[in-house]
């Protein structure tokens, strides 16, 4: 109940769908708040969809950041836990090249230690033996807990949770302004970017989790947070190449992380400061394409000669502290903002700064706040309660299903855990496949169209990975399409929805394309502009 | 730097664009809904084993490697090799009893021939048929082709071997289990042919099967061994003696050709071009030093030729339909060229005879119709399949060539 009276009845109101605002929205809901989450795309669709996948083991801050180092570790062994189905545990290998100092080695084992990393040096030829595509010339190895983590699956799994206690979820629903009383704030304006109908939401507590974008949004409060936004750009590869994480032993630098996830593998970042005015449409350019590639080659050298997928970048919400034109030195750690104390707004609150590997840790102090300035008195659960997805029960029942390829069952039951037994498989057409290259079956894309809050083909891709693999919706996309058409019972909604998802593909693909990718997106233009008859001004 | 000029990947399932032509063209695909087809069991299914092993998928042994994929492929993609590369490294089933004895051709074959009538006797009698169907799953359709009592390499001894070095051009003869054990005829009927134009026939110091059997059997060890041990002999015949290698199945040379090196990784490089088939090696001599066939007159048949998937695979079968036309008064219909279904031991077994039979009935269908006399083949598996499928009996070009000669007047125009 707000000061005049409005009530939606919710407790709080989550602005941003990353793994931080679903994370936070999970966990107010655990506790009995009423929540409800609004997210301008979809879920994942900013910095949480566009980093690494990498489930830091905190190795990689430990001698820079000690604090943000113990974290990661301790979310670490939490997810390994609590989202099993979206982690990997694949280790990480922090390793030193003849031109790095040795020296350092000791440094970095020590810091690890110190926040409770287990760190272990190991034989450079047992590393190589461990992952053989590693640089062949390693002088030195350590072996860290390092993973990978599927954001988009971590983040919906948090949204599917806090709807099962009660959530109300918006997607494709932007805040424009904040409603105030005074100093307070008490609600939210939010247009629907599908309708364009603008509609007022109530509750005593906004929270801001909106990463980046959390800048924009604290200014419509009148609160000033001063975000600093460091690109980073990684590449894809079409495959494996390794299966331990590679990493380089020294000061963090660029492109000197390796990271097997799912089907491919990525190497990244880059970090350079960029414009507000930029971060809702990142390019990668050929510089970065050139030094990704050549600084990976040196953690394994067989990426000179694979075929890269797509390029991509994202922004970190770092909080700016000082004037580090790289933002490399900015601490990577969770700035929590209780704005009624540092600018006099009540019933606001920012969480940002942070990363994805302590997105729980930062919506479970997000939470302790609300349930403070709310007057909840119940403890946080979050680091002990499974995952939907990553509960030990059954997974796909074997009996009814039609589908016999061992590939497809454990792609399927990979993505979704035990609800994959959610997924219709009963008879031949929902067993066949929409995605070849990743195993999409038609059930999975009727389960995700039915029940995960899917709007469009790029919101389908981040639930069930149509369109991630090599052939970039060349074979699938047409077919999602038809299916989504038939959902929405709207060819032309569907026939729209085709043509940006092409273009999407295509942007990514874009500052990679040559060779083996090149032909490929030229055999999917000829597909779709000559036999599928789109125009040529839909696919750009 | 320009790295756009440097970053080509070496990943051959890479190259895949996805057209999906290899599993129009799979001759599996369309009789059995358990085989994902070559598009998704090769490279697609490739980057999925590089994730984990556990994505390996037993269906992959409905493949017949035909390599019919592969000729259909425009990126040049060995989707046949990726699929028995992963059956080699993923697969865990262990060979049965059964395919350990298909595949053991050169043991089963040099024990059988011993005993020939027997074998052959009990191999057609209906409660051995049933009992190794019941208890080897081998389908009790089938007809085993009957093992000759004399092997060829035995025949060659007695009767061909010291008037060999007479002859003025030398090379060795690939026999193959199929020529020693079941049909030496087919071997006498090249010595025949090529004693006419002038060439004498040498055997290697020793050779054992291609080892294509034991390839699709799973069998790989044995398989290496076996072509470690045939390029040792082939290259002494090749390097040492200058006398190429010519044999008359097209699995065999296929085999020996194009497995060896990326299956078995036994290197072949520096013999490979030295190992031909025989109708190509006959039609070479023809068109390119000289070499004239005679035949007799008053000949008149029609035949069909089938092109086997290896030939297919090799581009050689307008060699053996060129030889078979310089024939006066045949008349060659080229069939279709699809699969027949055999592939190997593949049809032999109990599970896959539907199937097998599925892929040839289009084949066979056409073969009925041809009005053909007889149908010509170069590999004997298809051989077996389409005699047993239809009312056909089945040649090897060369013996065609051989029945054909007049050989005192080939000998003639070849001495001067």
């Amino acid at each position: 109940m707000s000061a005049n009276g409005k009530s939606d009845g919710y407790d709080v109101i989550i602005i941003g769908g990353g793994a931080t605002g679903a994370g936070t929205a999970r966990d107010c809901s655990l506790r009995g708040l009423r929540v409800l989450l609004i997210e301008r795309f979809d879920f994942a669709a900013g910095a949480t969809g566009r980093n690494h996948g990498l489930l830091h083991s905190g190795a990689r801050y430990a001698v820079t950041d000690k604090e943000s180092a113990s974290e990661c570790i301790k979310e670490n062994m939490i997810l390994r836990r609590i989202a099993k189905h979206c982690v990997e545990e694949n280790d990480g290998l922090f390793i030193t090249l003849p031109e790095d100092d040795l020296g350092y080695q000791a440094t970095f084992v020590k810091s690890c230690q110190a926040a409770g990393i287990d760190a272990e040096i190991i034989d450079p030829e047992l590393a190589k033996r461990m992952e053989p595509s590693v640089n062949p010339s390693i002088i030195g190895a350590v072996k860290v807990p390092d993973g990978s983590v599927d954001p988009f699956r971590l983040t919906l799994a948090n949204v599917l949770d806090a709807k099962a206690h009660g959530a109300k979820v918006l997607v494709y629903h932007e805040v424009t302004a904040m409603i105030k009383e005074g100093d307070r704030v008490v609600g939210v304006t939010v247009v629907d970017r599908k309708t364009k109908a603008s509609h007022n939401y109530y509750a005593p507590l906004t929270i801001n989790a909106g990463g980046i974008w959390g800048h924009g949004i604290a200014a419509m409060a009148g609160a000033k947070v001063d975000m600093y936004p460091a690109k980073g750009s990684l590449l894809i590869f079409g495959h494996r190449v390794n299966n331990i994480v590679l990493n380089r032993c020294r000061k963090p630098a660029n492109a000197d992380i390796l990271v097997p996830g799912d089907t491919i593998c990525l190497i990244g970042t880059t970090s350079s400061h960029v414009g507000f005015d930029e971060v809702d449409d990142m390019r990668v350019t050929p510089d970065e394409v050139d030094l990704l590639l050549s600084e990976g080659e040196k953690l394994a050298p067989a990426l000179a000669t694979t075929r890269i997928l797509r390029a991509y970048a994202g922004v970190r919400p770092l909080v700016a502290s000082d004037d580090d034109p790289t933002g490399r030195n900015i601490s990577r750690g969770i700035v929590l903002l209780d704005h009624e104390k540092r600018d006099g707004i009540p019933g606001f609150v920012t969480i940002t700064g942070g990363k994805l590997m302590t997105y729980r840790l930062m919506a479970e102090w997000a939470t302790d706040l609300a349930c403070k300035k709310l007057g909840v008195d119940k403890p946080c659960v979050t680091m002990t309660e499974p995952l939907p997805g990553s509960r030990d029960e059954d997974e796909m029942p074997k009996g009814k299903s039609f589908i016999v390829k061992n590939p497809i069952r454990k792609s399927l039951e990979g993505r979704h855990g035990e609800l994959s037994s959610k997924i219709p498989s009963g008879n031949e057409y929902d067993a066949s496949l929409v995605c070849e290259c990743e195993d999409v079956t038609v059930g999975e894309v009727k389960y995700a169209l039915s029940e995960l809050d899917v709007n469009n083909m790029v919101d389908l891709r981040r639930r069930t990975r149509v369109g991630m693999g090599t052939c970039q919706g060349e074979l699938c996309a047409c077919r999602a399409a038809g299916m989504l058409a038939e959902a929405h019972d709207c060819t032309k909604k569907a026939k729209d929805n085709l043509a940006n998802f092409l273009n999407e593909r295509w942007k990514g693909v874009y500052p990679i394309a040559w060779g083996d990718a090149l032909r490929e997106n030229e055999y999917a233009e000829w597909v779709y502009s000559g036999v599928c008859g789109m125009k040529q001004n839909d696919l750009r | 730097m320009n790295i756009q000029q440097v970053n080509i990947s070496e990943n051959n399932f890479e190259q895949c664009i996805k057209c999906t032509i290899c599993t129009v063209y799979c001759p599996v695909v369309p009789v059995n809904p358990d085989y994902p087809g070559p598009k998704q069991a090769g490279p697609d299914g490739e980057r999925l084993r590089l994730k984990r092993g556990e994505f390996f998928d037993e269906s992959l042994k409905y493949c017949l490697n035909c390599k019919r994929c592969e000729v259909a492929c425009p990126s040049g993609v060995k989707i046949g090799d990726i699929i028995q590369l992963a059956r080699i490294k993923y697969g865990k089933k262990k060979p049965k009893l059964r395919d350990v004895m298909l595949a053991n051709t050169d043991f089963v074959g040099s024990v059988a021939t011993k005993l020939a009538p027997v074998v052959n006797a009990s191999l057609a009698l209906k409660p051995v048929k049933l009992a190794m169907d019941g208890i080897l799953k081998i389908d009790a359709h089938r007809t085993f082709p009957k093992y000759s009592s004399q092997t060829f390499e035995s025949w060659y001894k007695k009767n061909a071997a010291y008037k060999q070095q007479s002859y003025k051009n030398q090379f060795s003869f690939f026999h193959g289990c199929y020529v020693n054990y079941n049909y030496p005829q087919l071997g006498k009927d090249f010595v025949k042919v090529m004693n006419a134009i002038g060439y004498g026939v040498n055997l290697l110091d020793e050779e054992k099967c291609c080892g294509v059997a034991l390839v699709s059997n799973g069998l790989i060890n044995q398989a290496r061994r076996q072509a470690e041990l045939n390029i040792k002999n082939i290259r002494k015949s090749v390097l040492e003696k200058g006398c190429p290698i010519v044999g008359v199945s097209s699995t065999c040379v296929f085999t020996m050709r194009d497995e060896y090196p990326h299956l078995l990784g036994v290197d072949n490089a520096d013999v490979r071009d030295g190992i031909n088939l025989a109708t190509r090696f006959i039609y070479h001599l023809i068109d390119e030093c000289g070499v004239k066939l005679k035949f007799r007159d008053g000949i008149k048949m029609k035949i069909a030729y089938h092109t086997p998937c290896h030939m297919e695979k090799l581009g050689w079968a307008y060699y053996s339909a060129s030889l078979l036309r310089m024939i006066p008064g045949v008349e060659l219909q080229m069939l279709d060229s699809q699969c027949c279904g055999i592939a190997g031991t593949y049809g032999f077994k109990k599970e896959n005879y539907p199937v097998s039979q599925g892929i040839g009935a289009s084949l066979f269908r056409q073969i009925e119709n041809s009005g053909a006399d007889f149908v010509a083949t170069d590999c004997e598996t298809c051989k077996w399949q389409i005699e047993m499928s239809t009312s056909k009996k089945v040649m090897h070009p060369v013996s065609v060539l051989a029945e054909a000669l007049d050989v005192e007047e080939t000998i003639k125009a070849n001495a001067k």
